[in-house]
């Protein structure tokens, strides 16, 4: 049903359909009202759940660790500080292959202390085996956790749903959240294969020495690779059940013709999306590439898309501290050494800690790049605050 | 306890903790903050952990402190806190007071284990807990400190369990000095943290901190309802002085629980048509065997 | 955020497309804040901070010597605030329309609580003619129902009065 409504809410209601057996949290601000939701949902009688009330992230992560390996379908919502701090159990996750799901209100990471939003969290994560979709707007959002348990129970890999705090988890705008009949035939209940069962008895999480670790590294990484069809496969699934796109790959904005091109990922895209038809009646060709899965990274797609696009421009709201930008790093990579001679690749850093971005940022950083690549900057920076030896 | 009498009952107005920040009106913690501080004096650090106190009285460029502040994380002030007095002492600086600060879940959730350390390690460092009952910082959702039968945002239905113990279990790690005190009593505030920063080793103190907001009440009855706290036996004042009981607050009229709860929204539920008489009972039982436990 | 959200929810009950969000979002419960609010006839995509409104609605009078108000309005937009004052009384520097209602005041009188919400709205309706009233009224209903939400209709219906009259 269409209605207008929170992105927080439209989540937690699209997860209550998703029938999680156990939901465990800890607050945290942008999170917050997706999981009072949810609470609000269990206490109701809404969804038959448990709902486990936790001291820390940390346990949250362990509580539903321990749900998922006992054969639970579970859930758990963070960011910035909770996911950081929970660390240690993500990467458990995914060693043990449990069908997880996420969600990552994206939020800044202290010190120093910024409750706004921009994608460090996530990009801070990105090497611990979890698929990563990153969401474009609150539809998007909802859509995208009905695929991850989908994705996450064909793959047994943990799904990371991004969508970045404030600006989308407490915006309110049109979603249509799908009834449960609909999403019960999209989504089909937990065949677990792998748990604790005194009636199956095996170990989950022995210690593995010099002789066996590395093959589970190697296993991993390629299960990430091979989960790129499965993506791919309940996108499409998602597309002819639902009557809409969500999801995949990558997703592509007046690219054809385009004699620039941005590569982003996240809501920023929507302010894009309106720079591109803007500058479109000023009769210049800007196109997007709109990045939906971060991990698995789709180097191929972008390769294929962009072969022939000599002027690309990458916008991210995160950064690696003493290398740059973390986006254009990986996009960079997704072109043999041989075709980079005369492509541009630049890398603007922007909205860091919930800093605005407008259409006329967006506008400056086009037009720079047309006069000439920039290696790494900072969009909208102000040197007003920085003192002289530090810039 | 070398300080005399007179000294440890004069109620100390410093402007350690001074006004312009952006807490809600008639905030307990603000109130009691700004005791705590004056209490302290200006030889003192506070390591404050995220929450309410931090984020309404330390944005960047305009913080209310007038002492040296330290904010790292959430669950961490205690172990910060150690790391100073470590410092301190391999530097052979000082004295100073350190005093570690946090609401709900920097003392008994998220940040427990910082402080058992902190306790168990015995650093000289006085930890207060600001109590408002729920993490209202983030949107009052309940926390281990959350009563018996409380609306929260995450326990919509009322709080199924009892409220966490945290000045006994700061007391069993064997630590010297524990208290407990509401903000409507300035002087046994301050005296209490006075007596405290006097002790060697780490001392625990109690807050009561009513949040107007959280508890649904209007911020001119925080007085009334610290007097209810007390009167009704939910919330007990006395001193553990080396592992004894010591110093408590004798009710001297009993109030049925009733007219505590009756006061604040977040209760309000248990008033209403299908409102739950067992719950306010049970409430009563926790009233009584308080009573019981520490002969109030 | 509470009137950006009502607004949001009757523009889209008018059959247009609306997004609401707040602008940086206190973590502190009853901190004071600013929404933006975008209504149109197209999907919107954007999402920057809104710098240029149309309209401005001020829910907080004391706001206007403490903060920066005016800045970014449009020239011939308009200012809406709460208050008992005149719009000539405000002595606003702008070129913008400036229309105020004393929405505190009506919402103790009819609803009981201080909360100017539905009056500001119903005003702020009443004014533009964005938005029909009774898309504001099937938001009311929406979010609270029973007396409170009948109360804020009929405070509504006293702002359009009042706003029609001048």
């Amino acid at each position: 049903m269409l209605k207008q409504v929170e992105g927080s809410r439209a989540v937690a209601e699209v997860v209550a359909k998703c029938r999680p057996n156990v939901i465990s949290a800890y607050p945290i601000t942008p999170q917050t009202h997706i999981v009072e939701d949810l609470a609000s949902i269990v206490g109701r009688g809404d969804l038959d759940a448990e709902y486990v009330n936790v001291e820390s992230e940390f346990s949250a992560a362990s509580v539903v660790l321990g749900a998922s390996a006992a054969g639970a379908r579970a859930y758990s919502a963070t960011t910035s500080q909770g996911l950081l701090l929970m660390s240690e159990v993500i990467y458990c996750i995914a060693g043990m292959r449990l069908p997880i799901v996420f969600t990552i209100a994206n939020r800044a990471i202290s010190a120093p202390l910024s409750i706004w939003n921009d994608q460090q969290d996530s990009m801070a994560l990105r090497d611990a085996g979890w698929i990563q979709l990153h969401a474009e707007d609150n539809q998007e959002a909802a859509d995208l956790h009905i695929q991850a348990f989908k994705i996450a129970e064909e793959t047994h890999l943990p799904v990371m749903v991004c969508m970045d705090g404030f600006i989308l988890t407490h915006a309110f705008e049109p979603v249509d959240v799908p009834d449960q009949k609909e999403v019960d035939n999209f989504l089909p209940p937990f065949k677990p294969t792998n748990i604790v069962d005194p009636r199956w008895p095996r170990g989950i999480g022995l210690f593995a020495d010099p002789r066996f670790y590395m093959e589970t590294r190697y296993t991993l990484h390629r299960a990430m690779e091979k989960s790129e069809e499965t993506i791919k496969k309940v996108s499409e699934g998602f597309a002819k059940a639902f009557g809409r796109d969500s999801g995949g790959f990558i997703k592509t904005y007046k690219l054809k013709d385009a004699d620039v091109v941005v590569i982003s990922m996240g809501s920023i895209v929507g302010t894009i999306k309106d720079l591109i038809d803007q500058l479109e009646e000023e009769g210049k060709k800007v196109g997007l590439l709109q990045i939906c899965s971060y991990r698995p990274f789709p180097r191929r797609e972008i390769y294929n898309s962009l072969k022939d696009k000599m002027n690309i421009v990458v916008v991210e709201k995160s950064i690696s501290l003493g290398r740059g930008g973390i986006l254009a790093s990986d996009v960079r990579w997704s072109f043999p050494r041989a075709e980079k001679k005369d492509r541009n690749i630049s890398s603007f850093i922007a909205g860091l800690g919930g800093r605005n971005i407008t259409k006329n940022d967006l506008r400056y950083m086009v037009e720079k790049v047309e006069k000439e690549p920039v290696e790494l900057e900072f969009l909208g920076l102000k040197k007003e605050l920085i003192s002289e030896k530090d810039l | 306890m070398n300080q005399n009498a007179e000294e440890l009952n004069k109620v100390e107005k410093k402007d350690l903790f001074t006004s312009g920040h952006r807490a809600c009106g008639g905030c307990g913690q603000a109130l009691a903050a700004r005791l705590v501080q004056d209490a302290s004096g200006e030889n003192t650090i506070a390591c404050v952990a995220t929450g309410c106190l931090e984020v309404f009285s330390s944005p960047y460029p305009d913080p209310s402190w007038r002492i040296p502040f330290l904010h790292s994380l959430f669950e961490n002030a205690s172990a910060v806190a150690s790391g100073v007095e470590a410092a301190y002492k391999a530097l052979k600086k000082g004295p100073v007071n350190i005093i570690a600060q946090g609401g709900d879940g920097s003392t008994a959730d998220i940040g427990f284990q910082s402080i058992s350390g902190m306790f168990e390690r015995g650093h000289n460092v006085l930890y207060v807990c600001y109590d408002n009952e729920a993490y209202m910082n983030t949107g009052v959702q309940r926390s281990s400190f959350t009563p018996y039968g409380a609306r929260t945002s995450t326990t919509p239905m009322g709080n199924k369990t009892r409220k966490k113990n945290m000045p006994l279990i700061a007391a069993d790690h064997g630590i010297p000095y524990v208290a407990t005190a509401t903000v409507d009593d300035f002087r046994d505030l301050q005296r209490k943290v006075k007596t405290a920063l006097s002790i060697e080793g780490p001392k625990y103190i109690h807050i009561l901190a009513p949040c107007p907001l959280g508890w649904g009440h209007h911020g001119e009855l925080t007085v009334q309802i610290c007097r209810l706290a007390k009167d009704t036996g939910l919330f007990p004042i006395y001193e553990i002085i080396d592992g004894k009981l010591a110093n408590v607050k004798k009710i001297r009229a009993k109030v049925p629980v009733e007219e505590y709860l009756k006061l604040q929204g977040r209760f309000s539920h248990l008033f209403k048509k299908g409102g739950s008489k067992e719950t306010i009972a049970e409430i009563q039982n926790i009233a009584n065997q308080n009573i019981e436990r520490y002969n109030l | 955020m509470a009137a950006a959200e009502l607004l949001s929810i009757a523009a889209f009950k008018d059959g247009k497309f609306s997004q609401a969000f707040p602008s940086f979002g206190a973590e502190r419960v009853g901190a004071p804040v600013m929404a933006f609010v975008r209504i149109d006839d197209k999907k919107i995509r954007t999402r920057e901070d809104v710098q240029n409104p149309d309209y401005l609605i001020v829910q907080d009078y004391n706001l206007i010597g403490s903060v920066p108000v005016l800045d970014g309005l449009k020239p011939d937009g308009l200012i809406l605030v709460n208050t008992e004052l005149k719009p000539e009384e405000l002595q606003l520097k702008t070129t913008a329309k400036v229309e105020t209602i004393p929405a505190t005041e009506i919402a103790l009188e009819i609803i009981g609580r201080p909360i100017p919400n539905a009056i500001m709205i119903g005003a702020f309706c009443t004014i533009t003619g964005l938005i029909s009233l009774d898309a504001v009224q099937e938001a009311i209903m929406g979010k609270f129902p029973g007396r409170v939400g009948e109360n804020n209709v009929a405070a509504l219906e006293r702002a359009h009065e009042i706003m029609q009259k001048r």
